[in-house]
């Protein structure tokens, strides 16, 4: 109150107009520049088309993921859009008399029927509900491969953690809104699934099947399903994605982008190129090809051609029933889940073997990848704001840890076509499905493995890189008879992404109790941490220091004395061609070497 | 590079040391780590942004008007893809096919719209694209970062804000208000809750226990089975060894909701040798080895609709689960735990099979209340 005193003192209240202006800009009039000029007095807007357009965003291949994902999001709202007009969401029924041959006759839902007649009858219909489903998926797919790069490059850390989460809130939506919409049709595949949802609704303890008769309006199927869908695939899903889609790229802006190490770029700057004019153009552009390439697939690859599938009947089923793609890890989750999880307990039956996979896999999924950036700050202490990416390989463990969830929902997504793998390879899906069981606990720890020791290796190989050099393959033979290869050294920018990272190492708990003998009430968050500080940074490969490099250097040179001499009788043989060091091959690495060969291997952790 | 060799100074690289005794300051760590010596720093310095390197485009305006041409044929692609589109839908009719390769047949109407609209749109993308990389400025501009995290000034600025807004409430001196105020936020959701949940569907019931089978026709006659979907009757003397019938109970089409009852009331009914049977009650509850067993499936609630007839076992195409028809239909693999209801059949005067009386227990998926 007293600040506004202070600021109005001594004005009237008509003297407050006093800067206000009426007239237009100079310069750069015409009709544009005077639209422009209306709508910037009556909003302002000039300001923050000035803070947008001059945004700068890096270049990287990888940063075009969420772009795709962006991209089919406009364009599932779009060709949805069209779709309700033609698409029917009632489940009556009524004798199809319509142009398709084979379904004449055949009783079938308004729902089933006018998606029949979007498919066949109206024109271009198809063309839209393909792009329609082709661009769900792409849409599916980009999130995922977004999630993974910004997971395996730590785009999560600080400050980017509330961002994550909006992403895999709007990642487990879009599987439920991508469910709903492929049960909209009403035909056989997507039924066998709707029904397969009331199933594990009716798993849930207590209220089970009361939810299942509320959302279905009494027993499967009923006839408010459809509608109930409808809704909530284009109104109420829709609000929510849209909604969190907007406060996600906000952020983005707020955050400004991550870049990726390389020279000239750190936390405190983001380079590349600026929104307008190039981002524009490229982005603009690229969301043409996205909606060009989706369109094209679409024109040519038939997808859930459900006229050949026929309405839903309750009785009815077809060999090889799955449901869309998307959705394949939790089915192959309740195709591996055994049935003596299911118990009777006090008078009630638990069924675990199907509430793990239907109601529980993707939470219990989902909150864990959403504590990990908490877990991984905690662990290493690390409060800062971070906006160079990490290179994967300069992380072993969490591109390990990464590397296993993935392994973990590909033996899922595998067990889903548990009975389409028996029939190929003429197998028993019983075996299957046992080694299926067996993989998915072995495999996440495998590939954990794995993964992680490739990481430390290309690690190495980058190390190898800074201290000796670009192998040339010129050999070059000395006067004593010792042969070399001539090492190119690497210039100070290829050094600088190879040397810039940061090793995190272990942190020891602290003592457990003080010196008057009191325990620390942290003793066991403090010996947790220790042990996961362990388990995440025991193993590693810290980054060439200068010293380093020199001694590199100094040690390729087996003979000190003999060396400059070597060097100048090659300049003479060669002049102009020699321009890197020498190495020794074998030799040149000693055994007390910082990178001696026998103390490479670091398995002992 | 004539640095003299210090042994010391070269630790291994690759540590693996169990116990470290650093702390929470990461960044004091690898100071710490491996002292610079003879005035070489601890680490190496960032050398910046690499020169610029120019494009073909920025000095030779030949090739910045070959790049032009390109952009400019691309965008006029784009129009004639889209006269193209426009041309299809009007020309192409509606049950024209066409042969692709690889394609196969298919619907022309469907792909030349679906093709001209993705070139149209395509186009419009690459010569962007192109246009930004060749002709748009590209030297890289470097926008510096501010911390997120607010002036003290403005922290302390807002706190006060929200402790004055506080304050001026006199939320705090006036408990009356503070609790009735918490009281009617807690609850005024409960009447939309209520009105949503409990106008949504009818409670459960006994809906999930009961199937058609359990009532008799009007009458009294007990119900007929009846092959689905031509709805007819089927007699002792049709069901030849080893066939298999799908089957409703009778009078299913006259009920309030068909696909409800189907759903539930679902039966397969196969013929065995009967000394195959293992199970006394499954060959007493059949009719010389023809049984009858709920399709719905214990799982999830498929329909049952594999049957492999040289090892009776009956297969759910969803998840898999097998159920052995000679040992009443217990799970012999897969994730289900409970075998399929068996329907008790017999013979009515006509020659015709009846069910005596419903399911015993409840089909389809575990619920909550099943005991």
């Amino acid at each position: 109150m007293t600040t506004l005193n202070e600021d109005t003192s001594g004005r009237s209240a008509d003297a407050l107009r006093a800067d206000d202006t009426t007239e237009a800009p100079t310069g750069n009039g015409g009709a544009i520049g005077g639209v422009a000029n209306w709508v910037d007095e009556r909003t302002g807007a000039a300001k923050g088309v000035r803070f947008l357009m001059k945004k700068v965003f890096p270049d990287h291949w990888s940063f075009m993921l969420g772009e795709i994902a962006m991209y089919s999001l406009i364009i599932v709202l779009i060709t949805g859009t069209f779709l309700t007009f033609w698409f029917v969401p009632s489940m009556s029924e009524s004798v199809y008399n319509g142009p398709y041959v084979p379904l004449r006759g055949i009783t079938m839902s308004d729902a089933f029927k006018s998606t029949v007649d979007i498919s066949l009858d109206v024109r271009g219909g198809l063309l839209i509900r393909q792009i329609h489903h082709w661009s769900a998926l792409i849409f599916i797919v980009a999130i995922m491969l977004h999630m993974f790069r910004v997971f395996f490059t730590g785009a999560f850390r600080k400050p980017r953690e509330i961002n994550w989460i909006i992403g895999l809130v709007l990642s487990m939506l879009v599987l439920v809104e991508g469910f709903i919409g492929y049960s909209l049709p009403d035909d056989v595949l997507s039924g066998t699934g709707v029904r397969a949802a009331q199933g594990f609704m009716l798993s849930i303890p207590i209220v089970g099947s009361y939810i299942a008769y509320f959302l279905f309006g009494g027993g499967f199927p009923g006839t408010a399903i459809i509608p109930r869908f409808f809704t909530i695939h284009v109104l109420l899903l829709p609000a929510i994605i849209v909604g969190l889609f907007t406060a996600h790229i906000i952020l983005v802006m707020v955050h400004k982008h991550t870049q990726y190490p390389g020279p000239g770029k750190t936390d405190k700057n983001v380079v590349g190129f600026p929104l307008m004019p190039v981002y524009t153009a490229k982005a603009g552009g690229f969301f043409f090809v996205v909606f060009g390439v989706t369109a094209l697939i679409a024109g040519l690859v038939t997808i859930d051609p459900i006229w050949m599938y026929g309405p839903y009947e309750p009785t009815m089923i077809t060999a090889g029933s799955q449901p869309d793609w998307f959705m394949g890890f939790a089915d192959g989750a309740l195709r591996l889940l055994p049935g003596f999880l299911e118990f009777t307990l006090l008078g009630h039956t638990w069924s675990f073997n199907v509430m793990l996979g239907a109601i529980l896999l993707i939470p219990i999924l989902w909150t864990l990848m959403g504590v990990y950036p908490f877990v991984e700050s905690w662990v290493t202490g690390d409060k800062r704001e971070h906006h160079v990416l990490d290179r994967p390989r300069n992380v072993p463990t969490r591109t390990g840890l990464g590397m296993a969830a993935i392994a973990f929902y590909a033996v899922l997504f595998g067990a889903a076509g548990n009975d389409i793998i028996a029939i190929k390879l003429h197998l028993s899906i019983d075996d299957i499905t046992n080694t299926l069981r067996i993989m998915l606990v072995a495999a996440p720890v495998i590939v954990f493995w794995v993964t992680k020791r490739v990481c430390l290796s290309l690690q190495r190989k980058d190390r190898d890189l800074v201290l000796h050099g670009k192998e040339t393959g010129r050999i070059v033979r000395t006067a004593e008879g010792r042969f070399f290869e001539a090492h190119e050294p690497l210039d100070e920018y290829e050094r600088w992404r190879l040397v810039s990272f940061e090793a995190h190492r272990p942190i020891a708990a602290p003592a457990e109790t003080d010196e008057n003998g009191v325990r620390s009430k942290t003793a066991s968050a403090d010996r947790t941490r220790a042990r996961l500080s362990q388990f995440f940074f025991n193993d590693r490969i810290e980054p060439v220091t200068p010293l380093e490099l020199a001694a590199a250097h100094h040690d390729g040179q087996a003979d000190e004395a003999l060396a400059p001499l070597e060097a100048a009788a090659l300049e003479d043989a060669h002049p102009g061609e020699f321009g890197g060091h020498l190495h020794g091959g074998a030799e040149e690495i000693e055994e007390h070497n910082a990178y001696a060969h026998q103390q490479g291997s670091d398995d002992d952790a | 590079m004539t640095t003299p060799s210090n042994p010391s100074d070269k630790e291994s690289s690759v540590t693996h040391d169990s116990t470290s005794e650093a702390g929470d300051d990461r960044a004091l760590v690898s100071l710490e780590h491996r002292e610079g010596s003879d005035n070489l720093p601890e680490r190496f310095q960032d050398p910046g942004l690499p020169a610029h390197i120019h494009r073909a485009g920025d000095s030779d305006e030949a090739a910045a008007r070959r790049y032009e041409r390109q952009v400019a044929a691309l965008f006029a692609i784009s129009m004639f893809a889209t006269v193209l589109f426009v041309v299809s839908y009007f020309a192409v009719g509606n049950d024209t096919v066409v042969s692709l390769p690889i394609i196969g047949r298919t619907m022309a109407l469907h792909v030349s719209l679906g093709v001209t609209l993705g070139m149209s749109l395509l186009c419009i993308g690459l010569g962007a694209i192109h246009w930004a990389k060749t002709l748009m400025p590209d030297t890289e501009v470097v926008e510096e970062r501010h911390e997120l995290r607010s002036p003290d000034e403005a922290r302390e600025g807002a706190v006060k804000i929200l402790a004055d807004g506080l304050e001026g409430s006199q939320l705090k001196r006036r408990p009356l208000i503070k609790y009735t105020l918490g009281g009617a936020l807690g609850l005024f959701a409960i009447p939309l809750g209520l009105q949503l949940v409990g106008s949504l569907g009818p409670l459960p019931h006994t809906d999930l226990e009961t199937t058609l089978w359990d009532s008799k026709l009007p009458g009294g006659k007990p119900r007929r089975l009846m092959r689905d979907p031509d709805g007819t009757a089927i007699r002792l003397s049709d069901v030849t060894l080893g066939s298999v019938f799908h089957v409703l109970p009778e009078g299913i089409d006259a009920t309030p909701d068909p696909n409800n009852e189907k759903l539930k009331a679902a039966v397969i009914l196969i013929s065995l040798q009967e000394n195959l049977i293992k199970s006394a009650r499954e060959r007493k509850w059949g009719v010389d080895g023809v049984v009858a067993y709920s399709k719905i499936c214990t799982h999830v609630g498929c329909p049952v609709g594999l049957y492999e007839q040289t090892t009776h076992h009956l297969l759910c195409p969803c998840h898999q689960s097998t159920f052995d028809l000679t040992e009443d239909c217990k799970v012999i693999f897969g994730p289900a735990k409970r075998a399929l209801p068996q329907l008790k059949i017999s013979v009515d005067d006509e020659g015709y099979l009846v069910a005596d009386h419903g399911f015993d227990q409840p089909v389809g998926p575990s619920f909550w209340e099943r005991a």
